[in-house]
């Protein structure tokens, strides 16, 4: 990682990714990916080894592409009509820098509305930043849902 | 001392034999709240029930936290080898002596006053004994009560409330052949359920979910988007042109028997989506495990089969349906482990975790079904869901079983004359 990305970056490219996918905007959202990429939503109460174990989302690169282009079928019932989106992000920290690749995580809360309700969801992000041809993209987002040791609501939507 | 029957007071409800005809049921079976009540009396608490599986209490003292309807059940296995189905519930005061969900323990201690059961269910300590006159006094009486019936067929350990009834040979009549059959795609013959389970909490009522699995009427149209994106064959299983055929296996388990398409195709592994050339060792181990079976093995592949009221192995995945009330339940997912199948098994887990679970590509969608179907029912008018599709041309095949094609509601209505059985029993 250069030095001259600082915290405001990170957060800036933070901020961006969460509007993409409260919005619902996939094009947007799967650009900010890198072609090695891990959306990882791990489920129960220990973090176990995701090729052993059961996940609630465990995608590469080609999986993030199925599961958008489901999505924009339009006919991915359980986000027709899509949910109505606002997440806030907050206790961003730097964890770890690694060459070209800076470690960043924080707090969030959502909240979901859709015709059965709204539903809060919260939990904490870990991204895995990396510059590639001077410009921050997204190789990895584990998502630690702080109920994940509890049946889930349907969790169609991009969290 | 005489093992205890369980089956709970049961009020009188509506007149079963009015509300489930052969062609349709009434709305009011999956919102009525006294439905469910006798639902708990004479199915959940009476008839055997799917609880667990013994790969996921492999050795002498592990234990996991299970359901048998709204029971929290403790399923571990003894120094002695055996499996037994424990209820969460300490015998002085009734407190959970169980929190974790799942570990190794000789004993389990409950927090409250220190009382210790052996993993048997045993008391075996009551702190300040001298309270209740000293050891050797109450151990009999105070025991953590079991689950009277206990039995597996392949590793499914079933568990039924009722200290008489059925054997779980009986019950399981011709399903038991299905979990062989899930069975016999591991060299060793073995399932292993290790992989962890999601849970899905769902908005709907238990029998939507039970009806759904062997309905092949709906993949087309819920899954569409998703086998449209992948380019996926499974639709076309699931055609007026397909071979396949929905039967009704009786005691209201229902199955989709897909081996008419496979073994028209021909192609070993087709069921999987790859050939034995990409799974070298796998189709090795078979063919030596089996000899020349293995190939009709490969060929026809995994079950798709709903075991009543609440297993649902659907080829790569087991499903288990947890009742909460007339309109709520969760829906629990993981992908099956064969053993000796090093090969298939991570595959088994990508795929699984691909389409199951809160977030799966096939199974929220299934999910969002259910939910809607919950609200509409909240309408008056019609007060009945149709059944009646593939009626007239239902037939009964070599087995004497009930056959219908393969978008037939065959095993729909299998379901609802057994669940008919069930609650209009005196």
């Amino acid at each position: 990682m250069t030095g001259d990305q600082d915290l405001r970056e990170f957060e800036q490219f933070i901020y961006r990714e969460a509007r993409y996918a409260d919005e619902h905007d996939y094009d947007a959202w799967e650009a900010l990916w890198t072609d090695d990429a891990l959306y990882w939503v791990p489920a129960g109460g220990d973090l176990a080894e995701p090729e052993t174990r059961m996940s609630v989302i465990y995608d590469n690169r080609s999986r993030i592409a199925t599961r958008l282009n489901q999505l924009r079928t339009g006919r991915r019932y359980a986000q027709t009509p899509p949910s109505s989106l606002r997440r806030v992000i907050s206790n961003i920290e730097v964890l770890g820098r690694d060459g070209r690749e800076v470690t960043v995580a924080a707090n969030f809360v959502l909240a979901e509305s859709r015709e059965r309700g709204v539903v809060t969801w919260a939990g904490r992000v870990t991204y895995r930043l990396r510059l590639v041809d001077g410009e921050l993209r997204l190789a990895g987002k584990q998502v630690l849902l702080v109920n994940r040791d509890q049946p889930l609501p349907t969790l169609a939507f991009l969290i | 001392m005489a093992e205890p029957d369980y089956a709970v007071p049961d009020s009188p409800g509506p007149d079963y034999s009015a509300l489930i005809r052969p062609d349709r049921v009434h709305g009011s079976l999956y919102t009525d709240p006294r439905v469910f009540a006798g639902e708990l009396a004479r199915i959940w608490y009476r008839t055997w029930v799917y609880v667990g599986h013994e790969s996921e209490v492999a050795e002498p003292g592990d234990y996991v936290r299970k359901t048998l309807g709204l029971q929290d059940v403790i399923m571990t296995r003894g120094t002695d080898g055996t499996v037994r189905l424990l209820l969460n519930r300490c015998a002085h005061r009734a407190n959970l002596v169980c929190e974790a969900e799942r570990g190794n323990a000789k004993s389990f201690r409950c927090p409250y006053h220190g009382w210790t059961y052996k993993n048997t269910g045993e008391l075996i300590g009551f702190p300040f004994n001298q309270g209740y006159g000293g050891k050797g006094t109450i151990e009999s009486e105070l025991s953590l009560a079991a689950v009277p019936r206990v039995a597996e067929h392949q590793g499914f350990v079933f568990g039924s409330m009722a200290a008489d009834g059925p054997s779980l040979a009986e019950h399981l009549g011709e399903a038991a052949g299905e979990l062989d059959r899930l069975a016999r795609l591991s060299p060793e013959g073995k399932v292993e359920l290790t992989a962890g389970w999601l849970r899905h909490r769902t908005r709907a009522n238990w029998k939507l979910l039970a009806e759904n699995e062997t309905d092949g009427y709906h993949p087309q149209f819920v899954h569409g988007s998703i086998f449209s994106v992948t380019q996926s064959p499974i639709g076309a299983l699931y055609s007026d042109k397909s071979t396949a055929v929905t039967r009704d296996l009786g005691h209201g388990h229902s199955e989709n028997d897909l081996r008419p398409e496979f073994r028209r195709i021909g192609a070993p592994m087709r069921w999987f989506g790859t050939t034995p050339e990409r799974v070298p060792g796998y189709a090795a181990r078979m063919r030596e495990a089996y000899g020349e079976a293995a190939e009709q093995i490969l060929v026809e592949g995994a079950p798709h089969v709903m075991v009543f009221p609440n297993l649902f192995v659907a080829e790569i995945q087991v499903f288990v349906i947890e009742p909460v009330s007339a309109g709520e339940c969760v829906q629990h997912s993981t992908a099956v482990q064969l053993a000796g199948a090093p090969e298939l098994n991570r595959r088994m887990i990508s795929q699984s975790v691909g389409s199951v679970g809160p977030a799966g590509m096939l199974l929220a969608d299934d999910t969002e079904m259910y939910e809607r179907n919950q609200r509409g029912l909240a309408m008056l008018r019609p007060e009945w869901l149709d059944l009646r599709r593939g009626l007239h041309r239902e037939r009964t095949d070599e087995r004497g079983l009930k056959v219908g094609t393969a978008t037939d509601e065959t095993g729909m209505r299998g379901f609802w004359a057994h669940y008919l059985s069930l609650m209009a029993a005196a």
